[in-house]
């Protein structure tokens, strides 16, 4: 049995920069995967990439057994791929709800599911994205990614710039997806809940995967030479 | 909440209105003034077709007077068949029912508005513009020197269409029509704005590659937003042509294009009774500063400056407070 998505020798340049210098990964069915490196590695371009948002001058990336490497970026997210990029990214000036249904793709993820899951969208369902706290701009994120009811979401640093309490509320949430047989694929700093959530890490230097194996694998030594901790 | 409540109290104003003037004409028996309420219900009708386009999807075509003008053109010359008893081209024959002419009409316009946007919105911002602009001149070129419809001189209709049920020949009969009609689109343009589609469209307005990163193609979402607007459109030029009983190649001239978008402008781009109030606005003061001067369109520049300006959500946003296009 194939993974769900499989990247082979991704290669991505921006203009004449190279930035990745082929990246291998793979991400199986309901496993959550970590993708590691400090700053400026290509954690961000790897996942763009993959989101079909970068042209990809060499390498393959297979997602659930097909070819999706020339794809337009809406034609990825409509095979399952749901993106919840950095920084957030709502629509400014449109509402909660119309963040959500503007994504939906039929499946089990339905409006109400996703309030159910994030009571606070409920109640702000009225207000535009941009008034939103930034905890709840990124739950409004994670929400419109699974109104596309992806088969693998992917989680570019989810977390970052967060309250400790609301840092918190996001890693439950990511959790009790992973639970439900979430296919994740996740980018984020915070090293101790990366650890504890996910199947397999995959670590990246300068465009390269450096280290990929179990996260019980991963000694100091490792951390410190490619995390910078 | 208390904007939203404001709003829906012009809206209800806006619509109340239109009906009360004629109505009010009907009863002191002032013709003209049934005849003007027309003129803004079906100007409203343009308006809240580019309205689709230019406000919720962020498309400004500068175009929009071609699919105006050919719906005008399809009521001129299916009438104008239907009452010499001739054929359109071998086994097409004219009619004079309105139904079949706005059926007409709608098709033709969304045909060309599909021709038009597949071609256009690959281009973005002055671009489209120019481009949706140079469509509308061809055809308008063309309608000018065809002479089997007037060319230049237009194409009058004689006997205004029919519609079952009413005496369209009765100015009151004509604008409960096409108040009607206005209505119809009204809700068809708040329900696509409620529903996903609406969602999807002004979502790849404010950012295309975000919405492509959560699926929605941002071409196939404005296309078919283009396609509607154009018949919605085509529809207002078909009744504009019936009201006044004549087509010309003025209807698809880069004026109109420019005067729909006034519309909008001034009553609030992306607001629902938006068209109805700039319409409302540019016929009031056509009539009322045009009979003071002919160069009445200095006021009304006057006024489009200050709106653009000092109120940017137009008349309504005035009112309803703090729009939210961005």
């Amino acid at each position: 049995m194939s993974a769900l998505l499989e990247v082979e020798g991704l290669e991505i340049f921006y203009g004449g920069s190279q930035a990745l210098f082929g990246v291998d990964l793979e991400v199986g069915e309901g496993q959550a995967v970590a993708l590691m490196g400090r700053n400026g590695m290509g954690k961000t371009t790897t996942i763009h990439g993959i989101c079909r948002m970068l042209p990809v001058r060499a390498g393959r990336i297979r997602f659930d057994g097909r070819d999706i490497t020339g794809l337009p970026s809406f034609q990825a997210a409509r095979r399952g791929i749901g993106l919840v990029p950095e920084g957030r990214r709502c629509f400014p000036n449109l509402t909660v709800t119309e963040n959500l249904i503007a994504a939906a793709r039929p499946g089990a993820w339905t409006l109400e599911r996703v309030r159910d899951f994030f009571p606070r969208l409920g109640e702000r369902a009225g207000q535009y994205a941009a008034t939103l706290s930034g905890g709840e701009q990124q739950m409004l994120a994670i929400g419109r990614a699974l109104m596309t009811n992806p088969r693998l979401l992917v989680l570019d640093e989810a977390t970052e710039g967060l309250a400790p309490v609301i840092r918190s509320e996001i890693w439950a949430a990511i959790e009790a997806l992973k639970a439900t047989g979430q296919s994740i694929l996740l980018v984020d700093k915070s090293l101790n809940d990366l650890l504890r959530i996910a199947d397999s890490c995959v670590i990246l230097e300068r465009g390269r995967v450096v280290w990929s194996g179990d996260p019980g694998a991963i000694s100091a030594d490792i951390q410190t030479r490619y995390l910078g901790l | 909440m208390v904007e939203r409540r404001r709003e829906w109290t012009i809206n209800a104003l806006l619509a109340l209105g239109l009906l009360a003037v004629p109505l009010l004409a009907l009863l002191i028996d002032e013709p003209f003034l049934i005849t003007l309420a027309t003129r803004v219900a079906i100007l409203a009708l343009a308006g809240v077709g580019l309205n689709l386009a230019l406000g919720l999807g962020g498309m400004v075509s500068f175009g929009h007077a071609a699919y105006f003008g050919l719906g005008g053109y399809v009521a001129g010359v299916m009438a104008h068949h239907a009452f010499s008893g001739t054929p359109i081209a071998a086994g097409l024959s004219g009619s004079d029912q309105m139904l079949v002419i706005w059926a007409v009409a709608m098709v033709l316009s969304g045909l060309l508005a599909l021709v038009i946007g597949a071609l256009s919105l690959r281009t973005s911002g002055i671009f489209f513009i120019m481009i949706t602009l140079a469509f509308a001149q061809m055809l308008f070129y063309f309608a000018l020197s065809w002479p089997a419809y007037g060319g230049e001189d237009g194409l009058p209709i004689f006997v205004r269409n029919s519609f079952p049920g009413l005496n369209t020949m009765r100015g009151w009969d004509l604008f409960i029509l096409s108040y009607g009609v206005l209505m119809v689109a009204l809700a068809i343009f708040a329900m696509l704005r409620a529903a996903r589609f609406g969602a999807a469209l002004m979502a790849v307005r404010q950012n295309p590659d975000r919405a492509a990163a959560v699926g929605i193609p941002p071409f196939g979402v404005k296309l078919l937003a283009f396609v509607i607007s154009g018949m919605i459109t085509g529809l207002a030029g078909a009744m504009m042509a019936d009201l006044t009983r004549f087509v010309s190649p003025a209807m698809m001239a880069w004026q109109m294009s420019g005067e729909l978008i006034v519309i909008i402008i001034l009553g609030g781009v992306g607001r629902l009774f938006g068209p109805v109030a700039g319409a409302a606005i540019l016929v009031g003061f056509e009539v009322f500063f045009g009979g003071i001067t002919e160069h009445w369109q200095f006021f009304l520049g006057l006024v489009l400056l200050g709106v653009v300006l000092f109120a940017r959500g137009g008349v309504i946003g005035l009112i309803a407070g703090r729009e939210r296009h961005g």
